[in-house]
């Protein structure tokens, strides 16, 4: 019965390629659940929000490991960003299938395309010699949450515009003959017909930004200013749980480091609530469209 | 069901002169329980066309996956009977399949050429059969193109996209493609139902000159084509949500003197 | 609500080109003046401040060909086997993409984190380019395994069945007819991986380094260009200009890249995008 068949050594790798690549996840998350476990029995979960600061050291006894500050840095940027760039990335898109004339819609976007391609570095890097010494001039420091909702903002707006671009252009053209049969003005067409059809495309736009922003370290972390504290206002310095990695890895050792792995939890806890809120949403949108 | 013998033709019913190259038995086919076709008992002479004959839905496509096991790629298809091929039986577990359809070729309803090149087409099943020599490839191209009249008209451009072709050229490259490996049986599902009447009449031709060499099994709803290419012709029929073949013979008979009052009217055009 | 929504939907486009023109001309217009020859070929002197890019260039193609010679063959392998030996009613192909979708969503900080503590301390590769290029690796997966999903996709069941019944062994179907079609989705993943890739910066700090010297072998560490425009921004003071036209250099060659991608994507899948 054993033979040696190509067809069957072929399927024999493929099957190892996939799993392969299904393989990598769970290595990914044991790696960090095994890496943070030191700091997790050492501190428990409570001191990581109940400390007075972050000031860790390599043995848990003598640091302080408030991860809470953090934890707001990272949801009011995000919750920033996705509060400006939703309204842009959608208004883009219709700019685009319902608005501009067909050169400039074409141009327009691929601009957006563009836009998407750039690396966060670069965000980062336009945001600290151009944004940053604007808002130090408007209201110092400087370096501030408004910075990183701004570049936060620059960076998922494409991302944003270009999945509601997808679910614009697949509605379908027989709803907008109706709506124009039926003397629809543009803007009533649009509010009344394209958007409810495309919101769970729309909706999906909108969770991969807010991923995209949860998780972006570079450009927040060169424009915030990274001061541990939860920020009074817009001007503040803040720091995000990705920056706060990226900052201390270079040096951390012991409790220290696995606490940083605890960080790196979190970050992906945020992200998994996100993805099952998109999953209790989605149906409920497919039932209306 | 039992396959009536149609009255005028009793003697030719009983005896294809050789061994014929298929015999099928209580051959049936169920889509996730359902049956398409079931209990369809025929043979299939050699060096003749024979031709399905039937309204859309009785389970003819259906019933020509199964002759080269095409069926295996349909998920929850299952099969019952015996199909054998010089009296082995295809549906065996140890048969190779494919080696079973470099036997069996078969056309489809739509030209399918591959999106590579016109000689690339054609020289894909020879790599299979370890024809490698550019030269052997070569006589083969044009030895197939020419069997399907193609070669002059491609002659000159055997390096463009098959794709390129129109439809009936595309029918006749697949029917050359099938040929380079020199299956026993041709099995054709309506070869010329997406193809103009011009075209369409080409191909015809080009069947009827290949029973000289191959065995033909073609599917077809267009009467007078059935009529005017096949040797012998059966009739399938849906009988209680299950196709099912009614009758099978001579096509002279099937036309002029059927037995099956179904097979009457729908020859006649009353039905179907 | 004369108008109104008009005005609104152009302001708000006007404002994004805005932006865009202002973040790429303020790059070009300071940038540009830096770049010549010497400065993509020499060393960076004085800490970046002064000098070229060189062998950041150097480090960044290794690093990108590392990526590219693992996970290329492992996610071409992956697309073939989920489109085309599995069915989606399949545990284990669902399992396999789902934890793909899993995969793209995980930030890229993670993925240094997860690099630096598998390939650099477990693997005992150190901050090396194996380690930078192993972790991108796992990185774009997923980005080339969709596109190549897609491409295969796109090549129709006409073709499969045709090559059954010709009797071509499946060994043949796939290298002589599938992937040659599924060649188009193949190549945008291919650049779109490679755009993500020269991208990252956050999972390489802790993998790939950040030493500035030309490398001698893929163990050595080796400091990327987009790390290269971070260390000389954040941590250098008068690396500014420098720092301005290594952006220009990661800009021009991702807006190339992205460029390709969406012309062939264009061109090919008649799919409106996969930039996102």
């Amino acid at each position: 019965m054993f033979r040696w068949n190509p067809d069957r050594v072929l399927a024999v790798g493929l099957r190892l390629c996939a799993a392969g690549a299904a393989a990598i996840v769970l290595l990914i998350a044991a790696f960090v659940v095994v890496e943070s476990w030191p700091a997790l029995r050492h501190l428990g979960i409570g001191r990581f929000v109940t400390d007075p600061s972050w000031h860790p050291t390599a043995r848990a006894a003598q640091g302080t490991f408030d991860l809470l500050p953090m934890v707001w840095g990272t949801l009011w940027a995000t919750a920033g960003a996705v509060l400006l760039a939703t309204p842009l990335g959608v208004l883009s898109a219709l700019f685009v299938h319902h608005y501009a004339a067909r050169l400039a819609a074409r141009v327009y976007r691929r601009m957006i395309e563009l836009l998407a391609g750039i690396p966060s570095v670069v965000y980062g890097f336009w945001g600290l010699v151009v944004l940053v010494p604007l808002i130090r001039a408007l209201y110092p420091p400087g370096p501030s949450l408004l910075a990183g909702i701004l570049i936060l903002t620059l960076m998922i707006l494409p991302t944003i515009a270009l999945m509601a671009d997808a679910a614009i252009a697949a509605v379908p053209a027989a709803q907008l003959r109706a709506a124009a049969a039926l003397g629809l003005s543009r803007g009533r067409t649009v509010v009344g017909v394209v958007l409810p059809a495309a919101r769970s495309g729309l909706l999906t736009g909108v969770v991969l930004g807010t991923g995209r922003a949860i998780g972006e370290t570079m450009a927040v972390l060169m424009v915030c200013g990274n001061v541990v504290q939860t920020p009074d206002s817009l001007f503040d310095p803040v720091r995000t749980l990705a920056a706060n990695i990226a900052l201390e890895m270079a040096y951390a050792l012991g409790d220290h480091r696995s606490a940083l792995f605890v960080s790196g939890l979190v970050l992906l806890a945020l992200i998994a609530a996100l993805t099952a809120i998109a999953a209790h949403l989605r149906p409920q949108a497919v039932a209306h469209a | 069901m039992t396959v009536a013998a149609s009255p005028c033709c009793s003697a030719p019913q009983a005896a294809p002169v050789t061994r014929p190259v298929m015999e099928i038995e209580n051959l049936g086919l169920a889509y996730q329980g359902r049956w398409a076709f079931r209990d369809v008992c025929l043979q299939i002479p050699a060096n003749t066309v024979t031709a399905l004959i039937g309204p859309s839905g009785c389970g003819k496509t259906s019933f020509l996956s199964c002759l080269n096991r095409l069926s295996d790629l349909i998920p929850g298809c299952t099969t019952e009977g015996s199909v054998r091929l010089h009296g082995r039986d295809v549906r065996d577990k140890a048969v190779d399949v494919v080696a079973l359809r470099r036997q069996v070729g078969m056309i489809f309803q739509k030209p399918n050429p591959f999106p590579l090149s016109i000689r690339r087409n054609i020289e894909l099943p020879l790599l299979e059969i370890g024809v490698r020599r550019r030269s052997e490839v070569d006589a083969v191209v044009e030895r197939a193109l020419s069997e399907v009249g193609l070669w002059d008209e491609v002659k000159d451009r055997l390096h463009a996209p098959a794709q390129a072709l129109s439809g009936g050229q595309q029918q006749r490259l697949c029917i050359a493609r099938a040929l380079t490996l020199q299956p026993e049986l041709l099995l054709m599902d309506e070869p010329c139902s997406a193809l103009d009447p011009i075209a369409s009449s080409v191909v015809e031709d080009l069947i009827a000159q290949l029973k000289q060499r191959y065995s033909v099994l073609i599917v077809t709803h267009n009467l007078a084509q059935a009529r005017r290419i096949s040797d012998r012709c059966g009739v399938f029929w849906v009988r209680g949500g299950t196709g099912g073949l009614v009758e099978c013979g001579e096509t002279g008979c099937i036309f002029e003197c059927p037995s099956d009052p179904v097979t009457a009217a729908y020859v006649q055009g009353r039905r179907g | 609500m004369p108008r109104f929504d008009a005005l609104l939907v152009h302001g708000a486009a006007l404002t994004v080109a805005v932006l865009f023109c202002w973040l790429l001309g303020d790059l070009a217009w300071h940038g540009l003046a830096h770049i010549d020859w010497a400065f993509l070929t020499e060393p960076p002197r004085d800490a970046g401040r002064a000098g070229g890019i060189g062998p950041i260039l150097v480090s960044t193609g290794l690093i990108l060909a590392v990526c590219l010679a693992v996970s290329v063959p492992l996610g071409v392998g992956a697309a073939v086997f989920l489109s085309e030996y599995t069915s989606s009613a399949s545990a284990f192909g669902r399992a396999v993409e789902h934890s793909l979708d899993v995969l793209a969503g995980i930030p890229s900080i993670v993925f240094g984190l997860f690099g630096n503590a598998f390939f650099c301390i477990v693997l005992g590769l150190g901050f090396s380019i194996l380690s930078g290029g192993l972790t991108l690796a796992c990185m774009v997966l997923p980005i080339l395994i969709r596109a190549t999903e897609e491409g295969l996709r796109a090549v129709p069941t006409d073709v499969r069945h045709g090559a059954a019944a010709l009797g071509l062994s499946r060994t043949r179907t796939l290298f002589g007819l599938l992937l040659p079609a599924a060649a188009p989705g193949l190549v945008v993943g291919l650049v779109l991986g490679i755009g993500r890739a020269l991208a990252e910066t956050a999972a390489l700090i802790f993998t790939s380094g950040d030493v500035d010297r030309m490398p001698e072998s893929l163990l050595d560490s080796g400091r990327a260009l987009s790390l290269h425009i971070f260390d000389l921004s954040m941590n250098i003071s008068g690396g500014n200009a420098n720092a301005y036209a290594s952006a220009v250099v990661l800009v021009v060659l991702l807006l190339a890249i992205n460029l390709t991608a969406s012309s062939l994507a264009d061109r090919w899948l008649h799919r409106r995008s996969l930039v996102a």
